[in-house]
Protein backbone atom coordinates (compact mmCIF):
# COMPACT_ATOMS: atom_id res chain seq x y z
CA UNK A 1 0.00 0.00 0.00
CA UNK A 2 2.56 2.27 1.06
CA UNK A 3 4.55 1.44 -2.24
CA UNK A 4 1.78 2.04 -4.61
CA UNK A 5 1.66 5.73 -2.83
CA UNK A 6 5.07 6.21 -3.19
CA UNK A 7 5.25 5.15 -6.96
CA UNK A 8 1.96 7.60 -7.56
CA UNK A 9 4.44 10.45 -5.69
CA UNK A 10 6.72 10.04 -7.93
CA UNK A 11 5.04 9.92 -11.17
CA UNK A 12 3.21 13.21 -9.82
CA UNK A 13 6.41 14.62 -9.11
CA UNK A 14 7.95 14.37 -12.34
CA UNK A 15 4.83 15.54 -13.94
CA UNK A 16 5.01 18.73 -12.13
CA UNK A 17 8.23 19.09 -13.14
CA UNK A 18 7.84 18.17 -16.76
CA UNK A 19 4.00 20.10 -17.43
CA UNK A 20 5.32 23.29 -19.23
CA UNK A 21 1.94 24.97 -18.37
CA UNK A 22 2.65 26.42 -14.98
CA UNK A 23 -1.19 26.19 -13.93
CA UNK A 24 -1.09 22.93 -14.35
CA UNK A 25 2.45 22.27 -12.76
CA UNK A 26 0.86 23.77 -10.05
CA UNK A 27 -2.08 22.08 -9.94
CA UNK A 28 0.11 18.65 -9.84
CA UNK A 29 2.12 20.44 -7.16
CA UNK A 30 -1.19 20.69 -5.37
CA UNK A 31 -2.12 16.97 -5.91
CA UNK A 32 1.33 15.88 -5.01
CA UNK A 33 1.23 17.55 -1.44
CA UNK A 34 -2.55 15.94 -0.66
CA UNK A 35 -1.04 12.38 -1.70
CA UNK A 36 2.01 13.02 0.56
CA UNK A 37 -0.09 13.99 3.49
CA UNK A 38 -2.28 10.80 2.67
CA UNK A 39 1.29 8.94 2.96
CA UNK A 40 2.04 10.64 6.21
CA UNK A 41 -1.30 9.22 7.72
CA UNK A 42 -0.42 6.05 6.68
CA UNK A 43 2.96 6.20 8.25
CA UNK A 44 1.04 7.56 11.55
CA UNK A 45 2.15 10.95 11.35
CA UNK A 46 -0.86 12.13 11.93
CA UNK A 47 0.26 16.13 13.15
CA UNK A 48 2.65 16.57 10.06
CA UNK A 49 -0.04 15.04 7.24
CA UNK A 50 -2.68 17.58 8.66
CA UNK A 51 -0.09 20.58 8.52
CA UNK A 52 0.50 19.20 4.88
CA UNK A 53 -2.28 18.90 3.85
CA UNK A 54 -3.16 22.44 4.98
CA UNK A 55 -0.49 24.61 4.40
CA UNK A 56 1.55 22.44 1.57
CA UNK A 57 -1.99 21.74 -0.96
CA UNK A 58 -3.58 24.64 0.91
CA UNK A 59 -1.76 27.57 1.52
CA UNK A 60 1.33 26.89 -0.15
CA UNK A 61 -0.79 26.13 -3.86
CA UNK A 62 -2.94 29.25 -3.63
CA UNK A 63 0.41 31.53 -3.36
CA UNK A 64 1.64 29.70 -6.07
CA UNK A 65 -2.08 30.64 -8.33
CA UNK A 66 -1.37 34.34 -6.68
CA UNK A 67 1.81 34.66 -8.10
CA UNK A 68 1.15 33.28 -11.41
CA UNK A 69 -1.96 35.92 -12.02
CA UNK A 70 1.24 38.28 -11.70
CA UNK A 71 3.72 36.64 -13.93
CA UNK A 72 1.76 34.82 -16.62
CA UNK A 73 1.38 30.81 -16.62
CA UNK A 74 3.60 29.71 -19.84
CA UNK A 75 6.94 28.43 -19.14
CA UNK A 76 9.13 29.65 -22.07
CA UNK A 77 10.06 26.83 -24.14
CA UNK A 78 12.89 28.38 -26.04
CA UNK A 79 15.13 28.05 -22.90
CA UNK A 80 14.10 25.31 -21.03
CA UNK A 81 16.15 22.74 -22.50
CA UNK A 82 18.60 24.28 -24.60
CA UNK A 83 22.52 25.30 -23.98
CA UNK A 84 23.41 28.28 -21.68
CA UNK A 85 25.09 30.49 -23.30
CA UNK A 86 25.76 32.89 -20.65
CA UNK A 87 28.08 31.82 -18.16
CA UNK A 88 26.86 31.37 -14.64
CA UNK A 89 29.22 31.74 -11.60
CA UNK A 90 27.24 28.69 -9.76
CA UNK A 91 28.24 25.31 -9.81
CA UNK A 92 25.74 24.77 -12.83
CA UNK A 93 27.43 26.68 -15.06
CA UNK A 94 30.50 24.98 -14.43
CA UNK A 95 29.45 21.71 -15.82
CA UNK A 96 26.76 22.85 -18.33
CA UNK A 97 30.15 24.72 -19.95
CA UNK A 98 32.16 21.45 -20.48
CA UNK A 99 29.64 20.52 -22.84
CA UNK A 100 29.05 23.67 -24.76
CA UNK A 101 31.35 22.80 -27.35
CA UNK A 102 29.39 19.88 -28.64
CA UNK A 103 25.62 21.33 -28.74
CA UNK A 104 24.31 19.27 -26.02
CA UNK A 105 21.44 19.87 -24.07
CA UNK A 106 22.19 22.30 -20.68
CA UNK A 107 20.22 19.56 -19.01
CA UNK A 108 22.97 16.86 -19.40
CA UNK A 109 25.01 18.99 -16.52
CA UNK A 110 21.97 18.95 -14.24
CA UNK A 111 21.85 14.60 -14.88
CA UNK A 112 25.21 13.95 -14.12
CA UNK A 113 24.82 16.22 -10.92
CA UNK A 114 21.88 14.43 -9.91
CA UNK A 115 23.56 11.31 -10.89
CA UNK A 116 26.49 11.76 -8.58
CA UNK A 117 24.48 13.35 -6.06
CA UNK A 118 22.06 10.17 -6.10
CA UNK A 119 24.63 7.66 -5.96
CA UNK A 120 26.47 9.58 -3.36
CA UNK A 121 23.14 9.52 -1.60
CA UNK A 122 22.67 5.38 -2.15
CA UNK A 123 25.59 4.93 -1.24
CA UNK A 124 24.70 5.92 2.31
CA UNK A 125 21.74 3.90 2.39
CA UNK A 126 24.32 1.18 3.48
CA UNK A 127 24.48 2.37 6.62
CA UNK A 128 20.18 3.44 7.20
CA UNK A 129 18.13 0.62 9.67
CA UNK A 130 15.59 -0.81 7.61
CA UNK A 131 12.39 1.29 7.82
CA UNK A 132 10.07 0.36 10.53
CA UNK A 133 12.51 -0.93 12.65
CA UNK A 134 11.84 -0.47 15.77
CA UNK A 135 15.41 -0.72 17.69
CA UNK A 136 17.52 1.61 15.66
CA UNK A 137 19.23 4.64 17.01
CA UNK A 138 16.70 7.46 17.02
CA UNK A 139 13.62 5.29 17.90
CA UNK A 140 15.82 3.95 21.08
CA UNK A 141 17.62 7.57 22.30
CA UNK A 142 17.14 7.29 26.19
CA UNK A 143 17.06 11.02 26.33
CA UNK A 144 14.77 11.95 23.34
CA UNK A 145 12.51 9.53 21.73
CA UNK A 146 12.12 6.97 24.91
CA UNK A 147 12.27 9.97 27.07
CA UNK A 148 9.36 11.75 25.55
CA UNK A 149 6.55 8.86 24.97
CA UNK A 150 7.45 7.53 28.62
CA UNK A 151 7.74 10.93 30.52
CA UNK A 152 5.71 13.28 28.83
CA UNK A 153 2.18 12.73 30.20
CA UNK A 154 3.58 12.92 33.85
CA UNK A 155 6.03 16.02 32.92
CA UNK A 156 3.73 18.04 30.54
CA UNK A 157 0.60 16.57 30.60
CA UNK A 158 -1.09 16.33 26.58
CA UNK A 159 -2.18 12.89 25.43
CA UNK A 160 -0.68 14.24 22.17
CA UNK A 161 3.14 13.63 22.42
CA UNK A 162 3.94 15.57 19.64
CA UNK A 163 1.65 18.91 21.08
CA UNK A 164 4.01 18.42 24.35
CA UNK A 165 7.38 18.31 21.93
CA UNK A 166 6.51 21.29 20.24
CA UNK A 167 4.93 23.43 22.94
CA UNK A 168 7.36 22.01 25.74
CA UNK A 169 10.28 20.25 25.35
CA UNK A 170 11.42 22.07 21.97
CA UNK A 171 9.37 25.46 22.74
CA UNK A 172 12.15 27.69 22.04
CA UNK A 173 12.47 26.21 18.49
CA UNK A 174 8.74 27.08 18.37
CA UNK A 175 8.92 30.30 19.09
CA UNK A 176 11.60 31.08 16.24
CA UNK A 177 9.18 29.09 14.15
CA UNK A 178 6.54 31.78 14.70
CA UNK A 179 9.08 34.47 14.23
CA UNK A 180 10.28 32.52 11.06
CA UNK A 181 6.66 32.85 9.65
CA UNK A 182 6.23 36.67 10.69
CA UNK A 183 9.50 37.35 8.91
CA UNK A 184 8.72 35.79 5.53
CA UNK A 185 5.44 37.65 6.16
CA UNK A 186 7.36 41.11 6.67
CA UNK A 187 9.51 40.24 3.89
CA UNK A 188 6.78 39.77 1.39
CA UNK A 189 5.52 43.21 2.66
CA UNK A 190 7.93 44.83 1.91
CA UNK A 191 9.19 43.41 -1.32
CA UNK A 192 6.04 44.10 -2.49
CA UNK A 193 3.56 46.44 -1.22
CA UNK A 194 4.63 49.31 -2.30
CA UNK A 195 6.03 48.35 -5.26
CA UNK A 196 6.44 51.17 -7.60
CA UNK A 197 6.48 51.70 -11.42
CA UNK A 198 10.10 51.24 -11.53
CA UNK A 199 11.21 49.19 -14.16
CA UNK A 200 14.69 47.78 -15.00
CA UNK A 201 14.74 50.72 -17.93
CA UNK A 202 14.29 53.30 -15.62
CA UNK B 1 25.91 -8.28 -6.40
CA UNK B 2 23.42 -10.62 -4.70
CA UNK B 3 24.14 -8.12 -1.54
CA UNK B 4 23.43 -5.26 -3.22
CA UNK B 5 20.39 -6.68 -4.76
CA UNK B 6 19.08 -7.99 -1.31
CA UNK B 7 20.10 -3.95 0.51
CA UNK B 8 18.01 -3.05 -2.14
CA UNK B 9 15.28 -5.39 -1.40
CA UNK B 10 15.25 -4.29 2.30
CA UNK B 11 15.93 -0.36 1.61
CA UNK B 12 13.68 0.64 -1.11
CA UNK B 13 12.10 2.70 0.64
CA UNK B 14 15.12 5.17 0.61
CA UNK B 15 15.62 4.72 -3.22
CA UNK B 16 12.03 6.13 -3.74
CA UNK B 17 12.89 9.12 -1.82
CA UNK B 18 16.22 9.46 -2.98
CA UNK B 19 14.21 9.12 -6.60
CA UNK B 20 11.77 12.45 -5.51
CA UNK B 21 14.76 14.07 -3.91
CA UNK B 22 16.42 14.02 -7.73
CA UNK B 23 13.65 15.12 -9.46
CA UNK B 24 13.52 18.14 -7.20
CA UNK B 25 16.88 18.55 -7.35
CA UNK B 26 17.12 18.40 -11.75
CA UNK B 27 14.09 20.94 -11.92
CA UNK B 28 16.16 22.86 -9.43
CA UNK B 29 18.96 22.89 -11.54
CA UNK B 30 17.88 22.54 -15.08
CA UNK B 31 14.94 24.39 -15.34
CA UNK B 32 15.05 27.80 -16.56
CA UNK B 33 11.66 29.15 -15.74
CA UNK B 34 11.88 30.50 -12.06
CA UNK B 35 8.54 29.35 -10.92
CA UNK B 36 9.57 25.86 -11.93
CA UNK B 37 12.27 26.08 -9.48
CA UNK B 38 10.43 26.86 -6.40
CA UNK B 39 8.49 23.67 -7.48
CA UNK B 40 11.22 21.84 -7.75
CA UNK B 41 12.46 23.28 -4.60
CA UNK B 42 8.85 21.98 -2.95
CA UNK B 43 9.48 18.37 -4.57
CA UNK B 44 12.69 18.09 -3.09
CA UNK B 45 11.96 19.51 0.10
CA UNK B 46 8.78 17.18 1.08
CA UNK B 47 10.94 14.56 -0.02
CA UNK B 48 13.96 15.62 2.73
CA UNK B 49 10.51 15.42 5.21
CA UNK B 50 9.62 11.98 3.85
CA UNK B 51 12.71 10.49 4.38
CA UNK B 52 12.66 12.29 8.06
CA UNK B 53 9.31 10.83 8.82
CA UNK B 54 10.39 7.41 7.75
CA UNK B 55 13.65 7.44 10.70
CA UNK B 56 10.64 7.67 13.29
CA UNK B 57 8.48 4.43 11.82
CA UNK B 58 8.19 1.44 14.26
CA UNK B 59 6.63 -1.54 12.35
CA UNK B 60 3.37 -1.94 13.61
CA UNK B 61 3.10 1.42 15.57
CA UNK B 62 0.77 3.90 15.91
CA UNK B 63 0.48 7.17 16.12
CA UNK B 64 2.24 9.25 19.26
CA UNK B 65 -1.11 10.10 20.70
CA UNK B 66 -1.52 8.60 24.49
CA UNK B 67 -4.65 6.81 25.22
CA UNK B 68 -4.79 4.20 28.07
CA UNK B 69 -2.10 2.15 27.94
CA UNK B 70 1.21 2.64 28.97
CA UNK B 71 4.04 3.65 26.53
CA UNK B 72 5.39 0.26 27.17
CA UNK B 73 3.34 -1.91 25.84
CA UNK B 74 2.22 -0.03 22.69
CA UNK B 75 4.74 0.94 19.61
CA UNK B 76 4.15 4.46 19.51
CA UNK B 77 5.70 6.26 16.69
CA UNK B 78 9.12 8.02 17.38
CA UNK B 79 7.14 11.98 17.86
CA UNK B 80 10.36 13.57 17.31
CA UNK B 81 10.91 13.65 13.49
CA UNK B 82 7.03 14.71 13.30
CA UNK B 83 7.71 17.67 15.43
CA UNK B 84 10.58 18.57 13.26
CA UNK B 85 9.53 18.37 10.14
CA UNK B 86 5.84 20.41 11.30
CA UNK B 87 8.08 23.34 11.88
CA UNK B 88 10.07 22.38 8.89
CA UNK B 89 6.83 22.53 6.12
CA UNK B 90 5.32 25.82 7.82
CA UNK B 91 8.95 27.14 7.53
CA UNK B 92 8.91 25.83 3.71
CA UNK B 93 5.98 27.89 2.80
CA UNK B 94 7.77 30.36 4.14
CA UNK B 95 10.25 30.03 1.69
CA UNK B 96 8.27 29.60 -1.21
CA UNK B 97 6.15 32.72 -0.33
CA UNK B 98 9.62 34.96 -0.13
CA UNK B 99 10.67 33.31 -3.13
CA UNK B 100 7.50 34.10 -5.19
CA UNK B 101 7.80 37.94 -3.80
CA UNK B 102 11.47 38.16 -5.60
CA UNK B 103 10.04 36.25 -8.74
CA UNK B 104 7.21 38.84 -8.93
CA UNK B 105 9.71 41.54 -7.89
CA UNK B 106 11.97 40.56 -10.81
CA UNK B 107 9.07 39.65 -13.45
CA UNK B 108 8.52 43.34 -12.91
CA UNK B 109 11.74 44.85 -13.24
CA UNK B 110 13.09 42.30 -16.46
CA UNK B 111 10.12 41.83 -18.06
CA UNK B 112 10.62 38.37 -17.77
CA UNK B 113 11.37 35.32 -15.41
CA UNK B 114 13.54 32.93 -17.92
CA UNK B 115 16.87 32.77 -16.02
CA UNK B 116 18.62 32.74 -19.79
CA UNK B 117 16.91 35.96 -20.68
CA UNK B 118 18.00 37.73 -16.95
CA UNK B 119 21.52 36.73 -17.77
CA UNK B 120 21.19 38.05 -21.15
CA UNK B 121 19.77 41.21 -20.01
CA UNK B 122 22.28 41.66 -17.18
CA UNK B 123 25.05 41.29 -19.21
CA UNK B 124 24.29 43.64 -21.95
CA UNK B 125 23.76 46.07 -18.99
CA UNK B 126 27.74 45.52 -17.42
CA UNK B 127 28.27 45.90 -21.48
CA UNK B 128 26.80 49.06 -21.52
CA UNK B 129 27.95 50.31 -18.38
CA UNK B 130 31.52 48.97 -19.00
CA UNK C 1 -14.19 38.75 -11.13
CA UNK C 2 -16.95 38.47 -8.66
CA UNK C 3 -19.88 39.03 -10.79
CA UNK C 4 -18.72 35.67 -13.05
CA UNK C 5 -19.08 33.06 -10.08
CA UNK C 6 -22.44 31.05 -10.09
CA UNK C 7 -24.58 31.99 -7.22
CA UNK C 8 -24.01 28.53 -5.71
CA UNK C 9 -20.73 29.19 -5.47
CA UNK C 10 -21.42 32.31 -3.66
CA UNK C 11 -23.96 31.02 -1.50
CA UNK C 12 -21.71 28.03 -0.02
CA UNK C 13 -18.93 30.26 0.21
CA UNK C 14 -20.30 32.69 2.32
CA UNK C 15 -22.12 29.86 4.61
CA UNK C 16 -19.22 27.62 4.51
CA UNK C 17 -16.57 30.80 6.41
CA UNK C 18 -18.01 30.57 9.63
CA UNK C 19 -17.94 27.20 9.67
CA UNK C 20 -14.42 27.21 8.59
CA UNK C 21 -13.47 29.62 11.41
CA UNK C 22 -15.25 27.27 13.80
CA UNK C 23 -13.52 24.10 12.60
CA UNK C 24 -9.89 26.21 13.12
CA UNK C 25 -10.77 26.67 16.64
CA UNK C 26 -11.63 23.65 17.00
CA UNK C 27 -8.50 22.39 15.66
CA UNK C 28 -6.20 24.93 18.06
CA UNK C 29 -8.21 23.77 21.31
CA UNK C 30 -7.97 20.04 20.64
CA UNK C 31 -4.62 20.11 19.79
CA UNK C 32 -3.59 18.58 23.21
CA UNK C 33 -5.38 15.56 22.93
CA UNK C 34 -5.76 14.61 18.92
CA UNK C 35 -3.65 16.22 16.01
CA UNK C 36 -3.70 19.90 15.32
CA UNK C 37 -2.54 23.00 17.16
CA UNK C 38 -2.11 26.45 15.99
CA UNK C 39 0.09 25.75 13.38
CA UNK C 40 -2.92 23.87 11.93
CA UNK C 41 -5.89 26.09 13.10
CA UNK C 42 -3.86 29.21 11.92
CA UNK C 43 -3.51 28.09 8.16
CA UNK C 44 -7.26 27.05 8.07
CA UNK C 45 -8.90 29.90 9.67
CA UNK C 46 -6.39 32.47 6.89
CA UNK C 47 -8.13 29.64 4.68
CA UNK C 48 -11.61 30.92 5.27
CA UNK C 49 -10.36 34.61 4.30
CA UNK C 50 -8.53 33.48 1.40
CA UNK C 51 -11.83 31.72 0.57
CA UNK C 52 -13.68 35.04 0.44
CA UNK C 53 -11.23 36.80 -1.70
CA UNK C 54 -11.32 34.09 -4.39
CA UNK C 55 -14.83 34.13 -4.77
CA UNK C 56 -15.94 37.48 -3.79
CA UNK C 57 -12.88 39.78 -5.20
CA UNK C 58 -9.48 41.17 -3.40
CA UNK C 59 -11.65 43.63 -2.48
CA UNK C 60 -14.03 41.99 -0.25
CA UNK C 61 -11.46 40.25 0.92
CA UNK C 62 -9.89 42.65 2.27
CA UNK C 63 -12.52 44.16 3.80
CA UNK C 64 -13.13 40.90 6.11
CA UNK C 65 -9.43 41.38 7.11
CA UNK C 66 -8.30 44.55 6.46
CA UNK C 67 -4.14 45.47 6.39
CA UNK C 68 -4.15 47.64 9.35
CA UNK C 69 -5.30 44.32 11.29
CA UNK C 70 -3.30 41.81 9.78
CA UNK C 71 -0.16 43.62 9.91
CA UNK C 72 -1.07 44.05 13.96
CA UNK C 73 -1.89 40.39 14.71
CA UNK C 74 0.94 38.95 13.18
CA UNK C 75 3.74 40.91 15.11
CA UNK C 76 1.22 40.00 18.21
CA UNK C 77 0.97 36.46 18.10
CA UNK C 78 5.00 36.54 18.32
CA UNK C 79 4.75 38.87 21.25
CA UNK C 80 2.19 36.81 23.31
CA UNK C 81 4.39 33.75 22.76
CA UNK C 82 7.64 35.50 24.39
CA UNK C 83 5.66 37.17 26.82
CA UNK C 84 4.32 34.03 28.40
CA UNK C 85 8.10 33.64 28.54
CA UNK C 86 9.60 35.95 30.25
CA UNK C 87 6.49 35.93 32.37
CA UNK C 88 7.79 32.89 33.58
CA UNK C 89 11.30 34.43 34.07
CA UNK C 90 9.69 36.87 35.94
CA UNK C 91 7.87 34.20 37.71
CA UNK C 92 11.45 32.64 39.37
CA UNK C 93 11.67 30.10 36.53
CA UNK C 94 12.60 29.00 33.59
CA UNK C 95 12.17 30.56 29.97
CA UNK C 96 9.08 29.06 29.15
CA UNK C 97 8.79 26.33 32.72
CA UNK C 98 5.03 27.38 32.14
CA UNK C 99 4.31 25.71 35.68
CA UNK C 100 5.75 28.83 36.87
CA UNK C 101 2.89 30.95 36.34
CA UNK C 102 0.92 29.24 39.45
CA UNK C 103 2.91 30.84 41.85
CA UNK C 104 6.31 29.72 44.46
CA UNK C 105 4.69 27.39 46.53
CA UNK C 106 1.20 26.36 44.26
CA UNK C 107 -0.40 22.89 44.42
CA UNK C 108 0.39 20.08 42.05
CA UNK C 109 -2.72 20.73 40.82
CA UNK C 110 -2.35 24.40 40.31
CA UNK C 111 1.00 23.66 38.44
CA UNK C 112 -0.90 21.30 36.05
CA UNK C 113 -3.56 23.88 35.30
CA UNK C 114 -0.86 26.54 35.16
CA UNK C 115 1.07 24.18 32.16
CA UNK C 116 -2.42 23.69 30.21
CA UNK C 117 -2.69 27.05 30.76
CA UNK C 118 0.63 28.02 28.95
CA UNK C 119 0.51 25.47 26.23
CA UNK C 120 -2.64 26.86 25.39
CA UNK C 121 -1.68 30.29 25.69
CA UNK C 122 1.77 29.56 23.07
CA UNK C 123 -0.66 27.49 20.70
CA UNK C 124 -2.55 30.29 20.60
CA UNK C 125 -0.28 32.94 19.80
CA UNK C 126 1.31 30.77 16.92
CA UNK C 127 -2.32 30.98 15.49
CA UNK C 128 -2.20 34.70 15.66
CA UNK C 129 0.84 34.59 13.97
CA UNK C 130 -0.23 32.13 11.45
CA UNK C 131 -3.03 33.41 10.33
CA UNK C 132 -2.07 37.03 9.96
CA UNK C 133 1.06 36.07 8.18
CA UNK C 134 -1.04 33.89 5.76
CA UNK C 135 -3.36 36.46 5.00
CA UNK C 136 -0.98 38.58 4.32
CA UNK C 137 1.46 36.69 2.04
CA UNK C 138 -2.04 35.86 -0.03
CA UNK C 139 -2.97 39.35 -0.50
CA UNK C 140 0.62 40.82 -0.72
CA UNK C 141 0.73 37.90 -3.88
CA UNK C 142 -2.33 38.70 -5.19
CA UNK C 143 -2.69 42.51 -5.31
CA UNK C 144 -4.14 43.62 -8.29
CA UNK C 145 -1.07 46.27 -10.07
CA UNK C 146 -2.62 48.84 -11.97
CA UNK C 147 -1.01 47.82 -15.34
CA UNK C 148 -0.35 44.30 -14.83
CA UNK C 149 -2.46 40.97 -13.83
CA UNK C 150 -3.86 40.12 -10.97
CA UNK C 151 -6.87 38.88 -8.94
CA UNK C 152 -9.66 41.35 -10.07
CA UNK C 153 -8.31 40.97 -13.52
Amino acid sequence: MTLLTLLILVGLAVAAVRAHDLLAATAILGAYSLMMALLWCQMNALDVAFTEAAVGAGISTVLLLAALTRVGTQESLKYGHRLLRHPLRTMRSLVTELHEGDGRRSAIGAVLVCALVGAAMLYGTRDMPRVGDAGSPANTHPAVAEHYLNRSADEVGPANVVTSVLGDYRGYDTMGETVVIFTAALCVLLLLRHMGGRTRDE
Amino acid sequence: MSDVLRHLGTHYHYVIYIALMLIGLFAVLAKGNLIKKVIGLNVLQTAVFLFYISIGRKADGTAPVLWDQKPETIPYENPVPHVLMLTAIVVGVSITAVALALIIRIKRAYGTMEESEILVLDESDQQGSA
Amino acid sequence: MSDAQSPVIRYVARRAVPFIQLYALYVLGHGEDGPGGGFQGGVIFASSIVLLALVFGYGAGRKACPERISDFISPLGCLVYASIGLLCLLMGGMFLEYARLAGPDASDHAKHAAHHFGLIGIEAGVMLTVTASMVTLFFEMARPAPDEGGLDE
